[in-house]
């Protein structure tokens, strides 16, 4: 048995060298990019660094936070989530109804039971139908849309006034700092999300799936099951996010945070999260959240024209993946 | 052609992350010459024709021209000096036709619009010229490897190239389509063309080139005429001491030893028509077979990684329930798959949780990972393997091809399997790991696990096992114990009657009944 494997280490030294320069070069870079704006804007503004903006700062971020959670797992295991915000809406007037039918406690649960049976079906027909999940959830996310038109008939939906006030309990501020139970609901998911993944064996098979599908199969990892759990955890996230929004403003409606998915997806590719699946983090896609809403909270506070904002959230999105995609080409 | 060109290359250097890949590397290359570029993984060779064709700008080093030093900061300027590289990675678009790919990006055409009649007649001239075979309006996408090959080639003559760099081009070619790339690369050296060639297949390099070049460690060692080389010259002067290359003696097989892996009457398909084999405890089976007769789909059918059409798999007596690698490996089942890059890793990912995929359920508690538990397992599994090139932190593609398989034997051994399946197990490995899987292998038997082995190297199939079964068409058309047949009567029951003959099963590639596919390409070793 000859042993002479070392005259091949110079190049693997030198990609990894490369790589794990580069890859902390690319968590650095998002994380000092949070800083810079922080430091600014606490120097810039009297406002930004108290007690009440940050606390409201937080609760901005709850929503599309819960959303981020939800578009960072669906990534990592290589899939799109498009159905999310049609799902939260769906969700919340499942929960408005349930609760003027049979209150409070029993709507929140039926709105996250909605949430976790449609991302459920989501998955379901992404393993089945082998379209991508981009265009499978595009697709169920219009029939979402459409079901929640008919469940409203497209008016507004209220719950009747004597349950209105606590099923706005999500908004209040708590005892810990005067931070809303929303926020702390958001706090809590995500942690429990990061936990998932960076901790459990279902963590390491969603990576596994995401990152070569064929060889966790082989690895005799079920990848349906793993897919359909994903969606369905998704689903559940978005349905919060819908309790919130509909406990914030005391109502529902069909065409509840149209569009926000599209942020949530940004604020998770934004934070590094690879589009490719296989590779990111549930704190990614936090910092990723943190900055788009900083961004929001800076042109508020400085006075800035806010018709400008939506420019440079675009512009800050594309100039992140453009370096994601400039750092993974250097790879082969 | 007029006078050959002469390409001096003077002092390439070239690191990455500060680790040098290659250092201070100067030869010469002439017009009308084949010059072979050789080495282990990862001594440089790759590097070093990407910097000469502009792929990779190195730190040192400048390019004669024909004594004028001339500049390649770009695969543009690389192309205009009449530089061109062929890559392993194909660069072709495969939704555009042959014409249009041969002739990519420099299309004539007239305000915008394209004059195709002149590349037409171009393209027809450069087919006559090399004698491809070629429609000039086939999708690319529709081609075997082979001939997407020959559009590069076509491509890199079309642009009018005097040096062709190609990156290990015959790695996946069968035999028929090595040779016929051999003839048309003497081909462009007679025509006045200076080929360069990678290969890890020694015996086609010495009878195709010119010249040699080895590399060790980023360093030049030697460049001289092939003739003056043997394999086993080359071999010393890539790994820099002589190296002895040997199959490893399996243990005998005890005769005690019971029946753990049953088959019988195996379906999948028109790829496996009726596969029945029992292998004991202990026991090296080994099946040969050329490219597309069923042999990689007989171990994904047993393993489950393809659904069944029929047939019963039993372990120990149990039956294995079809088309569920997770059940398979319940019953005590492991796979070494074909393709460590596309059905084996999980390359993003670390060393140790690739290592711990396939075994994630028993280090567990309430769904959490013990790490406690994981660690040294991982950790000393890397030690036992000699996996070299990481800890256990690092992504796997960060380590060489032998490195990886290793760490892919290493997912399926933390479980010690009953039958360990093994698709091409030192594909694309270098030579040192190849030994070291050889032992491995050898010593798992000995421990009393059954292993059954699929190679392209015959040799490797016959040093290695008890007893070499051959696949021909789907089905086992012979068995023979360890020692009883020759290499040419493996092969020959392998070709057989394999003239294609219509309903011949579906590989694209042609077979040729004088060649085995891979045969004499076990890169490195002078074993016969």
């Amino acid at each position: 048995m000859t042993t002479m494997a070392d005259t091949e280490a110079p190049p693997e030294a030198a990609a990894r060298a490369t790589a794990s320069r580069f890859t902390r070069l690319h968590d650095f870079g998002i994380v000092l990019t949070v800083v810079v704006i922080v430091v600014a804007l606490s120097l810039t503004t009297q406002t930004f660094m108290t007690t009440g903006n940050l606390v409201n700062l937080l609760d901005q971020a709850a929503v599309i936070g819960l959303l981020a959670c939800a578009a960072t797992l669906v990534i990592i295991s290589g899939a799109f989530d498009l159905s999310i915000t049609a799902v939260l809406a769906v969700a919340a007037i499942v929960a408005v109804v349930v609760t003027t039918h049979a209150g409070v406690p029993a709507g929140m649960a039926a709105g996250v039971l909605t949430g976790g049976v449609l991302g459920a079906i989501n998955g379901l027909v992404v393993i089945s139908v082998k379209v991508h999940s981009f265009i499978a959830t595009l697709a169920l996310s219009i029939m979402y849309r459409g079901l929640a038109v008919i469940l409203t008939a497209g008016a507004i939906v209220y719950p009747q006034e004597s349950r209105l006030a606590s099923f706005q309990a999500l908004g209040w501020p708590t005892v810990l700092g005067g931070i809303t139970a929303a926020s702390l609901l958001f706090l809590l998911v995500a942690a429990v999300c990061w936990v998932v993944l960076a901790r459990t064996t279902f963590g390491r098979r969603i990576y596994a799936v995401g990152g070569n599908e064929e060889a966790a199969r082989l690895s005799g990892i079920r990848v349906g099951a793993v897919r359909v759990a994903v969606f369905a955890i998704s689903g559940v996230c978005a349905a919060l996010a819908g309790l919130i929004l509909a406990s914030r403003g005391g109502s529902a409606q069909a065409g509840m945070a149209t569009g926000m998915e599209l942020t949530a997806i940004a604020a998770a590719v934004v934070g590094g999260t690879s589009v490719l699946g296989g590779e990111g983090a549930i704190w990614r896609g936090l910092i990723g959240v943190l900055l788009i809403t900083l961004i929001g909270n800076g042109f508020n506070l400085l006075g800035w024209d806010t018709i400008y904002q939506q420019v440079v959230q675009g512009a800050l999105i594309l100039g992140a993946v453009s370096f994601d995609r400039l750092l993974r080409g250097r790879r082969s | 052609m007029s006078q050959p060109v002469r390409i001096d290359l003077e002092g390439f250097g070239k690191a990455y992350g500060g680790v040098p890949v290659l250092r201070d590397v100067s030869f010469t290359l002439y017009g009308g010459r084949v010059h072979g570029l050789l080495g282990e993984n990862g001594a440089g060779k790759s590097t070093l024709l990407k910097a000469v064709c502009g792929a990779v700008a190195p730190d040192t080093g400048r390019i004669l021209l024909d004594g004028e030093p001339i500049s390649v900061g770009s695969p543009r300027d690389a192309l205009r000096h009449g530089f061109a590289l062929i890559s392993q990675e194909l660069a072709l678009v495969p939704a555009m036709t042959v014409l249009d790919n041969v002739h990519l990006g420099r299309w004539r055409n007239r305000l915008g619009w394209r004059t195709g009649r002149e590349d037409g007649r171009t393209l027809a001239r450069l087919i006559e010229r090399t004698g491809f075979d070629l429609d000039p309006s086939a999708l690319v996408r529709d081609l075997p490897l082979a001939a997407q090959q020959q559009v590069e080639i076509l491509r890199a003559l079309a642009s009018g190239a005097s040096v062709i760099g190609m990156d290990e081009p015959t790695a996946l070619l069968t035999q028929t389509e090595t040779d016929r790339l051999m003839a048309v690369i003497r081909q462009l050296a007679a025509d006045g063309t200076a080929v360069v060639l990678i290969s890890h297949f020694l015996e086609e390099v010495l009878s195709v080139c010119d010249d040699v070049t080895v590399l060790r460690d980023g360093r030049h060692v030697v460049t001289g005429p092939a003739a003056s080389q043997t394999p086993g010259s080359l071999v010393r002067h890539m790994v820099g001491r002589p190296l002895e290359l040997f199959y490893p003696e399996p243990a005998p097989v005890k005769d005690a030893a019971p029946v753990v892996l049953s088959v019988r009457d195996l379906r999948r398909g028109t790829a496996v028509r009726g596969v029945s084999m029992e292998i004991r405890a202990g026991e090296i089976v080994g099946v040969a077979g050329l490219v597309g007769s069923g042999r990689s789909e007989t171990l994904r059918a047993i393993f489950g990684a393809d659904p069944r059409d029929g047939g019963a798999v039993e372990v120990d007596g149990d039956p294995v329930p079809p088309g569920s690698p997770s059940r398979a490996m319940r019953a005590g089942l492991a796979m070494v798959p074909e393709s460590r890059k596309e059905q084996g890793l999980v390359l993003d990912r670390s060393v140790r949780e690739n290592i711990a995929l396939a075994s994630l359920s028993s280090r567990q508690l309430a769904g959490f990972v013990r790490g406690g538990s994981e660690r040294p397992a991982a950790g000393s599994m890397l030690r036992d393997l000699d996996v070299r090139g990481s800890d256990l932190g690092g992504p796997v593609w960060t380590l060489s091809g032998g490195n990886q398989q290793k760490v892919l034997f290493g997912k399926w051994l933390l479980e010690k399997p009953a039958v360990l399946l093994v698709d091409e197990p030192t594909r694309g490995v270098d030579v040192a790991a190849k030994s070291q899987i050889h032992r491995l292998l050898v010593d798992l038997a000995a421990g009393g696990m059954a292993v059954l082995m699929v190679s392209s190297e015959v040799e490797e199939v016959m040093g290695l096992s008890h007893r070499v079964l051959v696949m021909r068409h789907g089905r086992l058309v012979a068995e023979f114990a360890r020692g009883e047949a020759t290499r040419e009567q493996v092969l020959s029951m392998a070709f057989a009657d394999d003239l294609p003959t219509g309903a011949a099963p579906g590989p694209t590639r042609s077979a040729d009944p004088t060649n085995y596919p891979e045969s004499s390409r076990n890169s490195t070793e002078e074993h016969e």
